[in-house]
């Protein structure tokens, strides 16, 4: 059913409440403005409330809901502009240890569930998101192996504890295996990106990297295995995220058309800017419909939930990006200083579409899906 | 015929027989053009003896109208059967065995407003196919603006005399009854001293005079009431209330109009086309492709949005105002979809006489939609005031 369960309702109002008390676009603000890309404090109480396990297994210790329940939070965190590891660590990187052995990797789940434990993945290596070309390679050494490369772009890097990383072990396409690194393993370097969005990304240069089997995530060669559902959750969760950045840039909008008056009246007034303002919420209404098909396929189909995810990824682009745009053309001037948050919504749209698959990418997926 | 007995798994088997018994092998094309559509009404002449053979038996099950109450002869199936049936009928591609604006614009009314008399009266004849309704709202001076009407009923005693003219009334001209909104409180300001009047066609002073259009076809008319002598007793609603009643149909007929978009664009035409296309003429451009790309994101994610709105009603959240939203989106995508057919088919669709002439006329008629039910633009404006709260 496309509609929210009472209890999904009662989450996401829990969530939202708990955000604007503890991190408005304000606290935003105040760590931008210290250089600051963490919120620890704000993830401790995330932990608290159960929010960091929303994927965990209980018997990892987590709240064992679904992704669904994880695109609630991420809507709410989006339209705060909360900083949080959310996506990379209870989203992706708890599917992916989940996916390979909820048993082998316990402690580790249970870890992400107290927010003691955070991940970053390490994929990308061009300018685009592109899983299936990776030339990052792991070569057997020893018992183990020695891992050289570069990743391009690795969202919420400086925080991680742990990285997981992406890498080539054979010369077939598919022969990609998935390791789960310390931090602060010798040969790894971390080079910090001034982001646009004042977030925390890394370029990583990987260095006759040291690990052992035991720090594969799933199987050899296996890595499509566990990380194909860990990019599905990650990028339906993305995709909710952006829906709460479309709504934070939409209201903030909304409210000045009713509050601005130019020419002795509201501008909210001119059907010129009216019917921008009602194509947009309805840019929205569709793409919310998607975004909530995508979660339901994800924990009642997830085999088949390709197109969905894609759906939901390319839809919460079109209105993120259109609700942004419409957001700084329609404050004028004042859109355009730093002293105002639409400024921030706009950089962050234009991280979260580039972060696991731009427009493009998601629709050819769709295309193929639908046979053209 | 019970079709609530059993499980969801029973219904599904008992109506896959029953298909396969009762739908003709004709009526299995898929083919949903304006031209195979089986209207019904005393005029109606059946195109084929399967079409006939295929209403009879649909109004036998119900089927017609699945979700209406089995009392009038609706199918009286719940939302998830419903689901069901348009999933078994879209697996054989049978034709929908009836429509009508009967069905789509007024029974709604009835089921809400209407008395248990009026409902017995009106009902199963819409259901059977046997009444063929018209819809008389637009006039000359009141297109957009509907609170501008003038036509007029005066009250003599146990009748009224209606005077004026409607225009935009669709298959005015084949209709047995239309169903119009007229003044019966002229001192009243606009909205206030309409009321909602059902009158039989065969009576004196109506006359209609088909308006032809740009793809040729006449399917819009203009109706005249000349003095035309109206029973009291074919008020539904209140006196001077009838704009409660409109509202409550536009809001349906938006949805409508939208899910008539969303069951078009299904994928089978627009992906039949660009297949075809795709091997006669050495693949698509790549323009070409990336707009039926954006169009097949939007075209799956609105579908979902009527999905996710039958839902919410369902659960006892009703749409209200939000069908603008739908009336809007799916009627533009409906349009879109045709002009990427029509390049896609290049030179071959612009022949009228040719193997994909259809085309043509259909992608001539889609421009109504963003006009005819409001507007695109008054719908943009409902969602400005009444969901946004921008000053009006």
């Amino acid at each position: 059913m496309l509609v929210y369960t009472d209890e999904e309702t009662l989450l996401s109002d829990t969530v939202q409440a708990m955000l604007a008390a503890a991190s408005p676009v304000s606290t935003f603000r105040a760590l931008r403005d210290k250089g600051e890309t963490q919120n620890p404090a704000l993830w401790s109480e995330m932990a608290e409330l159960g929010l960091a396990g929303v994927l965990v297994p209980e018997e990892a210790g987590g709240s064992g809901m679904g992704v669904t329940a994880a695109s609630l939070i991420g809507t709410a965190l989006g339209q705060n502009l909360a900083i949080t590891p959310f996506i990379s660590t209870s989203v992706i990187a708890a599917t992916a240890l989940k996916t390979a052995s909820a048993d082998l990797h316990k402690e580790s789940l249970e870890q992400i569930s107290q927010g003691k434990l955070t991940y970053a993945l390490a994929l990308d290596e061009g300018q685009k998101f592109n899983p299936s070309h990776i030339e990052t390679r792991a070569e057997p050494y020893g018992n183990g192996f020695r891992l050289n490369g570069e990743k391009s772009f690795v969202v919420q890097a400086g925080g991680a504890g742990r990285l997981l990383v992406l890498a080539r072990t054979g010369d077939g396409p598919d022969d990609l295996t998935l390791f789960s690194i310390g931090a602060e393993q010798a040969g790894l370097e971390q080079q910090e990106k001034a982001m646009v969005d004042h977030s925390d990304a890394a370029r990583l240069v990987l260095s006759n990297v040291e690990v052992t089997g035991e720090d594969i995530v799933g199987q050899q060669n296996e890595a499509w295995r566990v990380l194909r559902p860990a990019l599905f959750a990650g990028q339906t969760v993305l995709a909710a995220e952006m829906m709460g950045v479309a709504n934070g840039a939409m209201q903030m909008t909304f409210g000045y058309l009713k509050d601005r008056k130019q020419f002795g009246v509201e501008i909210g007034r001119f059907q010129a800017l009216q019917h921008r303002a009602a194509h947009l919420w309805c840019e929205a209404e569709v793409s919310a419909s998607a975004v909530l098909n995508a979660g339901r396929m994800m924990d009642e189909n997830p085999e088949q939930a390709g197109l969905a995810v894609s759906l939901a990824k390319a839809r919460a682009i079109k209105v993120a990006k259109l609700a942004v745009l419409e957001g700084v053309q329609m404050h004028g001037g004042i859109g355009m200083t730093d002293a105002f948050d639409m400024g921030f919504f706009l950089k962050k749209a234009q991280v979260s579409t580039e972060w696991l698959g731009d427009y493009g990418y998601h629709a050819e997926i769709i295309a193929s899906e639908r046979g053209f | 015929m019970d079709w609530m007995q059993g499980s969801e798994d029973d219904f599904r088997d008992r109506i896959r027989l029953w298909l396969d018994e009762n739908c003709p092998q004709e009526m299995r094309d898929g083919d949903t053009g304006e031209a195979a559509i089986c209207w019904g009404g005393r005029n109606w002449s059946f195109q084929s003896q399967a079409q006939k053979q295929w209403l009879q038996n649909a109004v036998l099950a119900g089927i017609t109208t699945p979700t209406w109450p089995k009392a009038y002869g609706g199918g009286g199936l719940d939302r998830a059967r419903e689901k069901i049936l348009a999933e078994e009928m879209g697996r054989i591609q049978a034709r929908p065995p009836l429509q009508s604006f009967g069905i789509w614009m007024l029974a709604p009314a009835f089921l809400k407003f209407g008395t248990e008399g009026e409902k017995k009266m009106y009902l199963p004849a819409i259901i059977k196919g046997n009444i063929r309704w018209c819809q008389g709202y637009s006039e000359p001076g009141a297109g957009s603006d509907l609170a501008g009407w003038q036509t007029k009923a005066e009250d003599h005693g146990d009748h009224y005399v209606v005077t004026g003219q409607k225009i935009w009334t669709s298959y005015a001209d084949k209709a047995d009854w239309i169903f119009a909104l007229v003044r019966t409180d002229r001192s009243a300001p606009k909205q206030k001293g309409i009321s909602f009047l059902l009158i039989d066609m065969k009576s004196a002073g109506v006359s209609t005079k088909p308006i032809k259009l740009i793809s040729g076809a006449s399917v819009f008319c203009e109706t005249f009431f000349d003095e035309v002598k109206v029973p009291k007793e074919n008020l539904l609603g209140t006196e001077n209330r009838g704009w409660d009643i409109a509202k409550y149909l536009l809001t349906h007929e938006r949805q409508m109009i939208s899910a008539g978009g969303q069951g078009l664009f299904g994928g089978r035409a627009l992906g039949a086309v660009l297949a075809e296309s795709d091997t006669e003429d050495g693949g698509l451009d790549s323009s070409l492709r990336s707009a039926v790309m954006d169009y097949e994101i939007d075209a799956l994610s609105i579908g979902l949005t009527l999905e996710r709105y039958k839902d919410q009603s369902e659960a006892g959240q009703g749409a209200g105002d939000a069908s603008a939203m739908l009336k809007y989106m799916g009627t533009e995508l409906n349009k879109k979809r045709y002009e990427l057919m029509m390049s896609a088919r290049g030179t071959e669709a612009l022949d009228t006489d040719g193997a994909h002439g259809p085309m043509a006329l259909d992608w001539l008629r889609t421009k109504a939609n963003s006009i005819e039910g409001g507007t695109s633009e008054i719908m943009l404006n409902i969602i400005s005031r009444r969901i946004l709260g921008l000053p009006g």
